[in-house]
């Protein structure tokens, strides 16, 4: 049914029924999580249109990569996803290693996976915390933090940061496990399942989480390939494609584990997925733990910005800037391998890669980062698009993006 | 009774003094409540448990700046914490708070707290209106999507008890529960109650008109200061009086053992206080329009079957 | 003195309201003795998420529940119908609790219709 619209100087011009308005939503906001803007066409609360912007805390990461050499690289990514720090430096770490062809012993490949799902922990209890606050329910955002601050506590006995890790290196990790770090994760991860049952007993039947989350932002399976998700977004809706589980990195190839699903692809559908993951990076934890074998913690041929272990590695002053493993490495190869290398690695947030063109001149003449969060909020209009502003509030949240990462 | 220029003097002090030291001591319950449901301590530091936090608060938002946009409609923007302000110290006078205890005994007291109780809506309509803001004026229409939700319910509910006991009067209402309380025969309507009443002091999870998550902080985006305190020194107030209608409706007034009337008066409110609290740091938002749905859908009818169902059963 | 019918109880209820008004009112006075006044342009412009505002804040939009609005005030009106007969329902006997009861069944028969035709729920 169209009627005549009168237009007047003011007024926006009506459109159908409704007079429609445009509300920009961040970066001041505290629900978009960090620095999120969206510009919102609406009508009444509805939204006609949603439109993303990002950027505002580029930083040029990728072209400052190309004037660092790879091992200088790595301090960036703590500056990629900090909710989940350690799974990038992972992430990179793994790339630069494919792509140098550096061998990593099997010790550090294993902590590295715990210190990986003890990340992965870390950042889904910070989702599970704001997703809940940003849809009203304030006590599981503490709940979870409880938890967090375990993790923080015991990323800090390994590395002493509690944000910024830069802990494993091109190669292995920095140093190596303590007795009371093992203990402490032990206990954790044998209590965790208790806590998950503790969020869960606050929203996971609750009349109104399921109202706010059953059925909103559907997403198929189709569509969800389509706008190129990945991690739990895309399992949700029913796509089985976990990097761990199908170019599995580390240790994720010595350890057993289920890669949870489920068809409906709403909100609630990724939170299971999310809640169930939890319970799955548990479970790799204790089985590394349980299986981590003694030996070194790191490769011989480990480029620099590794601290020298007592008796070995003795880097004489002056020798050179590069570190000895750099410089069999290149003895070896005469130079630094030439091409160009694609490496992803499953962070918590999805598939985090990493592109390197190298012209073998020890600094990537290329690098570009595949940020999943970047790519998950291409799909919030997707999403958000005809529901309403409270909505849209639970499709960030179920996205679950890290503005630091999407901006890089 | 006189109407003597002492006594109305005392009135006003002790009514004033009501507010101030409920909106005191609920704004420290409230962050008390939350902070323990959340494994934490809340306020610790100023006086013992951080009793007087709120005191330190209220100095620092006396101090603090009144910013008043440029876009904004002056007189507008100021006349709307007092409109949200002005009804609760007459909203005080009807309740009773035991035998004797009561400022004034109205014969309509029922009626005029409910009465009184929509003007607070008003105040958050312009308060929406005045700042200018489009984050407050959703604030604004939403307040008034949600007198349409509780509105018809609540009066319903009322209803009910009023048919019970035949009186407008709290202090007969109060009377007539000496022996069983309502909320025994009207459990069902208790609810109903407790629910429009958690939606007309703008609580979670109904605090649409503010949702910090999705418009910001909705009606008072643009108020700080002095005026954004009396903002909540009116929704305290509002929580001690709904509180207080719904001690005197379901709950037997000042009725109880061993302590005194005004004692149990207190404890009453307190305790249904402590359950909108608790309602508030365990559930999450309602969406707007599930929140109208449910108000048309599942309280109206549940109300007004409840209240035939009571009309026939009073007729046999 | 039977002329000079003073309703006491309600002016206390009149004194109480003004005292209202005189509370916020030097509420909101009295702290310009201890508060700063520094505005500066930034500071009093609309909030909207950072950003400068994009069109007039005092738009015309579209509450999707004005139908719901207008049943409500049918409701409210008739509901306000129900009270007087509510507080005197003990002495009217069982003549008007029949017609109650009709009054009541139209009010549900209109009610339904609107559930039907789906008017009790935010337009999309």
């Amino acid at each position: 049914m169209t009627r005549p619209i009168s237009k007047t100087v003011n007024v926006p011009v009506a459109d159908g029924d409704g007079e429609r308005y445009t509300l920009k939503m961040g970066p001041q906001h505290p629900a978009t999580h960090g620095v999120l803007r969206v510009d919102l066409e609406l009508d009444g609360e509805t939204i006609i249109k949603c439109s993303p912007q990002v950027g505002y805390l580029h930083r040029g990461f990728d072209k400052i990569a190309e004037n660092r050499t790879y091992a200088q690289s790595l301090i960036l990514t703590d500056r990629l996803d900090y909710i989940a720090a350690m799974a990038n430096n992972v992430g990179y770490c793994v790339a630069v290693e494919k792509l140098l062809g550096i061998s990593v012993p099997l010790r550090a490949k294993y902590i590295r996976t715990i210190v990986c799902e003890m990340s992965r922990i870390a950042s889904h209890l910070l989702w599970l915390a704001t997703h809940a606050l940003d849809i009203g329910a304030m006590t599981v955002f503490l709940y979870c933090f409880r938890e967090r601050e375990v993790m923080l506590d015991l990323f800090e006995e390994l590395c002493g940061a509690r944000l910024t890790f830069s802990y494993p290196r091109i190669g292995g990790v920095r140093q190596d496990v303590t007795r009371s770090f093992i203990d402490v994760l032990q206990q954790f991860v044998a209590e965790f399942p208790v806590h998950i049952g503790e969020y869960e007993t606050l929203i996971d039947t609750n009349r109104i989480w399921l109202k706010r989350t059953v059925g909103i932002g559907v997403l198929s399976a189709a569509e969800a390939l389509e706008l190129g998700l990945t991690g739990a977004c895309l399992r949700g809706s029913g796509v089985d494609y976990d990097i761990r589980k199908h170019r599995p990195y580390d240790a994720y190839d010595l350890v057993d584990f289920e890669v949870p699903l489920s068809n409906d692809g709403d909100i609630y559908a990724r939170y299971r997925c999310r809640m169930e993951e939890l319970h799955q990076s548990a479970r790799i934890i204790q089985q590394c733990i349980d299986q981590l074998p003694p030996g070194p913690i790191i490769s011989e041929d480990a480029p620099d910005l590794v601290m020298p272990l007592q008796g070995q590695r003795k880097v004489e002053a002056g020798s050179s800037t590069y570190g000895t493993g750099l410089i069999r490495l290149l003895e070896e190869h005469g130079q630094y391998p030439v091409g160009d290398i694609y490496v992803s690695t499953e962070v918590p947030k999805g598939e985090l890669g990493f592109y390197f063109i190298s012209d073998g001149s020890g600094r990537p003449y290329r690098m570009h980062v595949r940020s999943p969060s970047f790519i998950h909020i291409g799909a919030l209009p997707a999403l958000a698009e005809g529901s309403m502003i409270a909505d849209l509030i639970a499709n960030i949240g179920t996205l679950d993006v890290v503005l630091g990462e999407c901006d890089r | 009774m006189n109407i003597s220029l002492l006594g109305i003097v005392g009135y006003l002090v002790g009514i004033a003094a009501l507010v101030g030291l409920n909106a005191v001591i609920l704004v420290w319950l409230e962050r008390k409540v939350a902070g323990h449901m959340q494994f934490r301590l809340g306020p610790m530091e100023v006086g013992p448990h951080g009793i007087l936090q709120t005191l330190a608060d209220g100095i620092k938002l006396v101090s603090k700046q009144l910013v008043i946009p440029d876009e904004a409609d002056k007189p507008l923007f100021l006349l709307a914490p007092i409109v949200s302000l002005v009804p609760i110290f007459a909203a005080m006078v009807p309740l009773p708070f035991s035998e004797t205890v009561q400022a004034w005994e109205l014969n309509i007291g029922l009626l005029l707290i409910i009465a009184l109780g929509l003007l607070n809506t008003l105040g958050i309509l312009l308060a929406g209106w005045g700042s200018n803001n489009k984050y407050a004026l959703l604030g604004g229409a939403r307040a008034v999507a949600q007198i349409l939700a509780y509105k018809i319910p609540l009066l319903i509910c009322v209803m009910t008890i009023i048919m019970m006991t035949g009186s407008f009067s709290l202090r007969d209402i109060a009377i007539a529960q000496k022996d069983t309380w309502n909320v025994l025969y009207q459990p069902i309507l208790f609810i109903v109650y407790i629910i429009t009443v958690t939606l007309e002091t703008n609580r979670s999870p109904f605090d649409f008109s503010e949702a910090e998550s999705e418009l910001v902080a909705g009606f008072h985006t643009e108020y700080s200061g002095m005026g954004f305190s009396l903002f909540f020194l009116a929704e305290y107030s509002y929580m001690f009086i709904a509180a207080g209608l719904a001690t005197v409706l379901f709950l037997g007034g000042w009725h109880g053992p061993w302590l005194p009337g005004v004692a149990w008066t207190l404890i009453k409110i307190y305790s249904i206080i402590f359950l909108m609290m608790w309602f508030r740091w365990t559930f999450p938002r309602v969406r707007i329009d599930q929140m109208l749905s449910f108000g048309w859908k599942i309280l109206l009818p549940l109300s007004l079957i409840n209240f035939i169902i009571t009309a026939g059963v009073l007729a046999l | 003195m039977e002329a000079m019918y003073i309703p006491k109880e309600y002016l206390a209820i009149l004194i109480l309201l003004i005292f209202g008004v005189l509370f916020g009112v030097v509420t909101l006075y009295v702290g310009r003795f201890f508060r700063l006044s520094r505005p500066y342009h930034e500071k009093l412009i609309a909030y909207e998420s950072g950003n400068d505002p994009t069109e007039a804040p005092r738009m015309r939009f579209s509450i999707k529940f004005y139908l719901i609005a207008i049943l409500f005030v049918v409701f409210d009106v008739e509901s306000i119908y129900l009270y007087p007969w509510a507080v005197t329902y003990d002495r009217l006997g069982l003549f008007a609790l029949v017609e109650m009861f009709i009054f009541i069944f139209l009010l549900l028969a209109g009610y339904v219709y609107a559930w039907k035709k789906e008017v009790l729920q935010w337009e999309k």
